[in-house]
């Protein structure tokens, strides 16, 4: 555990808890692109630039910024009629504590992840952007070419559910 | 403790915060990014995995992250344009007042 780790670590679990903390969505959103942002750089510590770059450019570049965009289309001036109501956020909380809870005990008491770690005290693998395009366009073309699929789809499914039908209407 | 367990609890403690804003938040969109960052808390554990794991070259955990990654935006394209709709219907993003099926 070096001090780099420690200081995006301590970065990033701040950027999540505002995330999920803050009242002020747009805080929240602001937050959130602090958290992704530590998370891409502790792939490129892992020495994964381009999921790093890739992170970067995908969520503090689009999910961040769309958020933004619909909490801004949903804003209303009302105030909030119902304050988070305290049992549900009890409850909440307690579950996701219990799971941080059974997820620490199997990672400390884990044997494979020692195993693991003593196997391979391998150097930094240095992996090429052409090694991942190599990879991408010869044994993971299949997976590819259904992502594009998925993505046109989504993304005319998107602008379909988010069209204003009311024009047609008239 | 060695430093995949740490990338590990780390990555457990991100899940567990999303967790905990995704069933506490009331508003709409931030479920959603609740959602995103227990997506993202998953995509750590896998390059950890590639990184510390006994076969590096085989370059699994990266093509696993980025299709995932692709997945979560295609994801939280089509989740935020549901919202909006939503919204465009009642009026709220909040989820305790979305409560009717009906139009």
């Amino acid at each position: 555990m070096t001090a780099s780790f420690m200081i995006l670590a301590v970065l990033t679990v701040a950027g999540t808890v505002s995330a999920m903390g803050l009242r002020n969505a747009v805080h929240c959103v602001l937050a959130l692109a602090l958290s992704f942002a530590g998370i891409a750089m502790l792939y490129l510590q892992l020495g994964a630039q381009f999921v790093g770059f890739t992170q970067i450019l995908v969520y503090v570049g689009a999910v961040a910024i769309l958020a933004v965009f619909a909490i801004m289309m949903t804003h209303n001036d009302k105030p909030m009629a119902l304050p988070d109501s305290h049992a549900a956020w009890v409850a909440g909380c307690v579950v996701a504590v219990a799971v941080f809870a059974v997820l620490t005990r199997a990672i400390v008491s884990s044997t494979t992840a020692v195993q693991i770690q003593t196997q391979t005290v391998a150097p930094q693998p240095g992996v090429t952007v052409q090694q991942i395009g190599d990879a991408l366009l010869h044994r993971f073309v299949v997976p590819l070419e259904i992502m594009g699929v998925l993505l046109t789809a989504a993304l005319i499914g998107a602008v379909v559910i988010a069209m204003d039908r009311r024009e047609e209407m008239k | 403790m060695n430093s995949l367990q740490s990338y590990l609890i780390l990555s457990s403690l991100l899940f567990s915060v999303g967790l905990a804003g995704a069933l506490t938040r009331r508003n709409a969109i931030l479920v959603l990014i609740g959602i995103e960052l227990m997506l993202n808390a998953a995509n750590l554990n896998f390059i950890a995995f590639w990184r510390y794991g006994p076969n590096p070259e085989a370059l699994t955990g990266i093509m696993f992250t980025i299709f995932s990654i692709s997945i979560a935006a295609a994801e939280a394209a089509v989740g935020l344009s549901i919202i909006l709709a939503a919204y465009r219907h009642s009026r709220t993003t909040d989820l305790d007042q979305m409560n009717s099926l009906k139009g």
